[in-house]
């Protein structure tokens, strides 16, 4: 394609760029948003993405709750959030533009779709006047396209699709004209397009052509005179994937699964937004993954300690709801001592709460919302790709301790996507798995003790049928120690609730101390965990740079919290934990440490910002 | 997974008792499904470590802890779901379900239908006594409409369910009921259930003496008990009664009660077929009270669940071969940073 080579003398260079795509649910937003990441991501940019998008699978066309988003930034820097807010609007109708106006950049770009600027559909997203004329847009630089017209023409000599069929590819038109702006190539959208409409050549045609007539309408059109260019980042030198934090953890899981030698079971009940990782595991049969859609997930719950039982790398993955749905059978799991994951992709809640949208409240759950005295190791991934990283530390730390392990995964960062760079499979380390051997012979003579304790982790063996000469029962009543048995003596129950609480704690012995960004003794600390990571730490990042007293630690592991961790908090003069709940993790580490930790909560079921963050510091800073 | 050879060391019934002290009450009918669970296990042609019990809660959930093979007493209703992820985890097992018709049918209703249907390799033994035992005597989902009882003082007015029934209906593809009073019967049917490939279910009319001591009057004297039940074999004729005088015929849809003689003869009788694709007979025969059958209902053969998993991981290690970490990594779009 050698039009697309030639050099355009008003081609703008940038560190970075925030786009959003925004329409009808039916409209495409989605993909075409992602084929602009993967373009980018292919060229070489750093990219991080946010899908934003209803609960509604299609809520009626035009109307403001129909709207779906996808908002990506590219740059060629080193990026850890999706950018604060766009500065280039792609909106689709008018309910798109009403949405989110409020966002954008001032003097951002805005390319509106004019055809949908209908009197009808400018009533449904409730504009009385019609916001292309009125001045609502004043500040910022419209770019007025009638897409869907010029999307019809572009297509008229395909036969075989009707009106409607064409106005499909719109969305493509869009993605062409953005293409053409930020001076993206065309290959690997049209490759994308042919493998997923393989075996329908008129749809092939229809997208191809409509994206490539996108294309060439900017770069004949003057309206579109400015366009610009994002170099690639010097990312570390490697083979790179884009992964969502979903398909991250499912691949952690599988890798996990191979280096423990183990099937992996895969129990679960479809919930948004974790549904993806068992859409991702079901297509893995062919390393032994034995995924099972249970009937609920109460269900779920149960064939998971029933395969860990068996001896399988067992994992349930869910949502807050089948979280507090599951934890009668995960505080089973807790009194069998047997190791799982349990995967928690958080939502807005409580009750169904924001399905699509993301909260980091279920903390509290996590640690205390089950009956009894009932600890469970918590870990928490911090972006994308680190699900991959948390998804084998889980399995690794539940094997070690023959217990259930909850990782608190968050909607945002399911969804989101970033750069992984693929690592090297041998450089991930087997993870040891100990089953005691069969006792042909013995049986009677010598008892298997099925509690009796590791003395450096305290975890029991994890024994699994099959094996001759331990058949031991077990089940949910209070036991002795050593052997199990039901037992509702005060002296066995105080030691099995101190010998569990104890295991847990004692995973502090392997995992890694907590590391500190920023001016050791600085006044402000701030401490963050899950998906906020990015934002927190691009504005400690930028702080620090401007010598502000301000540093960042942000917490992977939530029970039991890295040792170091209450002398960091007592350095510091403040310490303010930012975090998309009401406070919880404040709450945890007040009641953890007894220190003065403030919160400053987000209720918003939206990431924060960096602006936000940034604020925040400066607002703390002037207090001093 | 471990696999042990079969010993060729003959196991007898006292290698099946554990070491824990039996704590139903005196007289109860779990004591004598126990006794006869124990002699069954050394013919079932599975080593003893791998069989496992699992159960739910109640007092027929204790099961497990009597018997000195693997087991779990595990939470209210869901000893299915525990036994399903069991045997999709190992499939060589022989897993047995324990459970009530509190336990199954009411907290855990969902998870029983959801296992027959899906025919996983599980034995689903239902102790039926019609009332909730260890919570000490409130009516259950297959109490009688009018059962006085501490929780339904006036008489219960819920419909009760029918056990094999609601199991036909959901597919199950083993369905027999045996009754605790008749040792040789309940031997037979368990040894049978065992054999069957899928899920197994099995509903034991079971005598909670303190609670509801004369629901099962009917079937427990010996003298005239055969007059009240129906014993099925495959091929033969219905036939039942003390003097085995009367059959079972259809008239219409409604099977009806007749005395053999003045005209009727064994020619007229319903024949059963346990082996019919069509659970049409089998439902009706559930649903016959007077007399109530025994026996195998229906026995048809269908892919365990356990096989289906597994034949998907063999079908997809043939076309794509067994997977490779490396592979799987880069099955993406993919770019180089140099």
């Amino acid at each position: 394609m050698s039009i697309i080579e030639e050099k355009d003398p008003s081609l703008k260079e940038l560190d970075s760029i925030v786009i959003r795509f925004a329409g009808d649910s039916g409209d495409g937003m989605q993909l075409t948003g992602t084929q602009f990441t993967n373009t980018s991501a292919i060229l070489g940019n750093d990219i991080s993405t946010f899908p934003d998008f209803p609960a509604e699978i299609r809520a009626p066309a035009g109307t403001m709750a129909g709207v779906s988003g996808f908002q990506v930034m590219f740059s060629r820097q080193d990026i850890l959030t999706p950018g604060d807010s766009p500065d280039v609007l792609v909106a689709m109708n008018p309910a798109a533009l009403k949405k989110n106006l409020p966002d954008l950049e001032t003097g951002g770009i805005i390319i509106v779709n004019t055809d949908s600027f209908t009197k009808s559909n400018l009533a449904k997203a409730k504009y009385l006047s019609n916001p292309l004329e009125d001045g609502t847009l004043e500040g910022h630089k419209v770019l007025p396209v009638p897409l869907t017209s010029l999307n019809r023409e572009a297509l008229k000599d395909i036969d075989a699709l009707s009106t409607k069929e064409k106005d499909r590819s719109q969305n493509l038109f869009a993605l062409g004209i953005s293409f053409w702006i930020f001076d993206r190539p065309l290959e690997t959208t049209c490759e994308w397009i042919e493998k997923k409409f393989a075996g329908r050549p008129e749809i092939i045609e229809a997208n191809q052509k409509a994206l490539r007539m996108g294309y060439y309408f900017g770069e004949n059109t003057e309206i579109f005179r400015q366009r610009y260019r994002i170099s690639p980042a010097s990312l570390p030198e490697g083979t790179y994937r884009k992964v969502t934090g979903n398909e991250a953890t499912a691949l952690g899981l599988v890798t996990a699964a191979v280096k423990a030698g183990k099937p992996l079971f895969y129990g679960s009940y479809p919930i948004t937004p974790a549904s993806d990782i068992l859409h991702f595991l079901a297509k893995l049969r062919h390393f032994d993954v034995r995924t099972v859609q249970a009937e609920d997930e109460i269900a779920a719950m149960g064939t998971v300690i029933g395969a860990a039982f068996g001896g399988n790398l067992a994992v349930t993955g869910t949502s807050g709801p089948g979280i507090a749905l599951k934890s009668e059978a995960m505080n089973l799991a807790l009194v069998l001592e047997l190791p799982m994951v349990i995967v928690n992709v958080q939502r807005g809640g409580p009750s169904t709460g924001l399905p699509t949208k993301t909260e980091q409240a279920d903390l509290l759950q996590a640690m205390f919302g089950r009956n009894g005295e009932s600890p469970i190791p918590i870990l928490a991934p911090q972006s994308p790709t680190d699900c991959f990283d948390i998804a084998i530390e889980a399995a690794r730390l539940a094997i070690r301790a023959m217990s259930p392990v909850i990782i608190l995964s968050e909607g945002y960062l399911a969804n989101s996507s970033e750069p992984w760079k693929i690592p090297d499979v041998e450089s991930i380390a087997p993870i040891v798995v100990h089953h005691p051997a069969a006792r042909i012979g013995t049986n009677g003579e010598e008892p298997f003790l099925p509690y009796q304790r590791d003395p450096e982790t305290l975890a029991r063996p994890w024994a699994i049928p099959g094996t001759a000469g331990l058949e031991y029962r077990v089940g949910g009543l209070g036991k002795a120690p050593l052997t199990g048995n039901v037992s509702y003596e005060s002296k066995h129950h105080e030691q099995m609730i101190n010998d569990r609480a104890e295991k847990v704690a004692r995973l502090a012995d392997v995992i890694p101390e907590q590391d500190v960004y920023g001016p050791e003794n600085a006044d402000l600390l701030l401490v963050s965990w899950g998906g906020s990571f990015g934002a927190v730490r691009s504005a400690v990042i930028r702080a620090v740079r401007e010598d502000k007293s301000v540093a960042h630690a942000h917490l992977r592991y939530l029970n039991p919290f890295p040792r170091n961790l209450e002398e960091i908090l007592k350095r510091h003069k403040r310490v303010v934990v930012p975090e998309l709940n009401n406070g919880q993790l404040a709450f945890l580490l007040r009641g953890t440490f007894a220190l003065d930790i403030e919160s400053y909560p987000k209720l918003h079921a939206r990431p924060f910002r960096i602006n936000e963050i940034s604020n925040k510091i400066d607002e703390i800073l002037a207090q001093q | 997974m471990t696999t042990v050879p079969l010993e060729t060391v003959t196991l007898n019934r006292k290698d099946f008792v554990s070491d824990q002290e039996v704590r139903w009450c005196p007289g109860c009918g779990d004591y004598s499904i126990l006794a006869q669970m124990q002699k069954v296990m050394p013919e079932i042609g599975y080593p003893k470590e791998n069989i496992v019990f699992i159960s739910g809660i109640g007092c027929s959930s204790r099961f497990p802890y009597y018997m000195n093979t693997y087991g779990i007493h595990s939470i209210h209703g869901r000893a299915p779901t525990l036994a399903t992820g069991l045997a999709v985890a190992n499939p060589a097992l022989s897993v047995w379900v324990i459970t009530g018709d509190g336990d199954g049918l009411s907290i855990g209703g969902n998870h029983l239908i959801h296992a027959c249907r899906r025919n996983i390799d599980l034995n689903i033994i239902l102790f039926n006594n019609r009332v909730y035992g260890l919570t000490k005597g409130q009516y259950s989902p297959t109490s009688r409409v009018g059962m006085k009882t501490k929780s339904s003082p006036m008489g219960s007015i819920d419909r009760p369910l029918e056990p094999l029934a609601l199991a036909l209906s959901a597919e199950a593809s083993f369905v027999a009921r045996s009754i605790d009073n008749n040792p040789n019967h309940l031997v037979d049917i368990l040894t049978q259930a065992a054999a069957h490939k899928g899920t197994s279910f099995v509903e034991v009319y079971q005598n909670c003496l303190i609670f509801n001591k004369d629901e099962w009057n009917d079937f427990s004297d010996r003298k005239s008990r055969d007059d009240h039940l129906l014993y099925l074999e495959h091929g033969q004729p219905m036939i039942f009664g003390v003097n085995r005088d009367k059959g079972i015929r259809l008239r219409g849809l409604e099977p009806v009660v007749v005395e053999l003689g003045n005209g009727i003869s064994e020619s007229d009788l319903l024949v059963h077929d346990a082996f019919a694709n069509s659970t049409t007979l089998a439902y009706i025969l559930s649903r016959l009270e007077h007399p109530s059958v025994l026996g195998i209902l229906r026995d048809v053969e269908r892919l365990s669940y356990a096989d289906g998993v597994l034949g998907q991981v063999k079908e997809a290690r043939a076309k794509k071969g067994p997977g490779d970490l490396a592979t799987l990594y880069l099955d993406s779009d993919i770019w180089e940073v140099k």
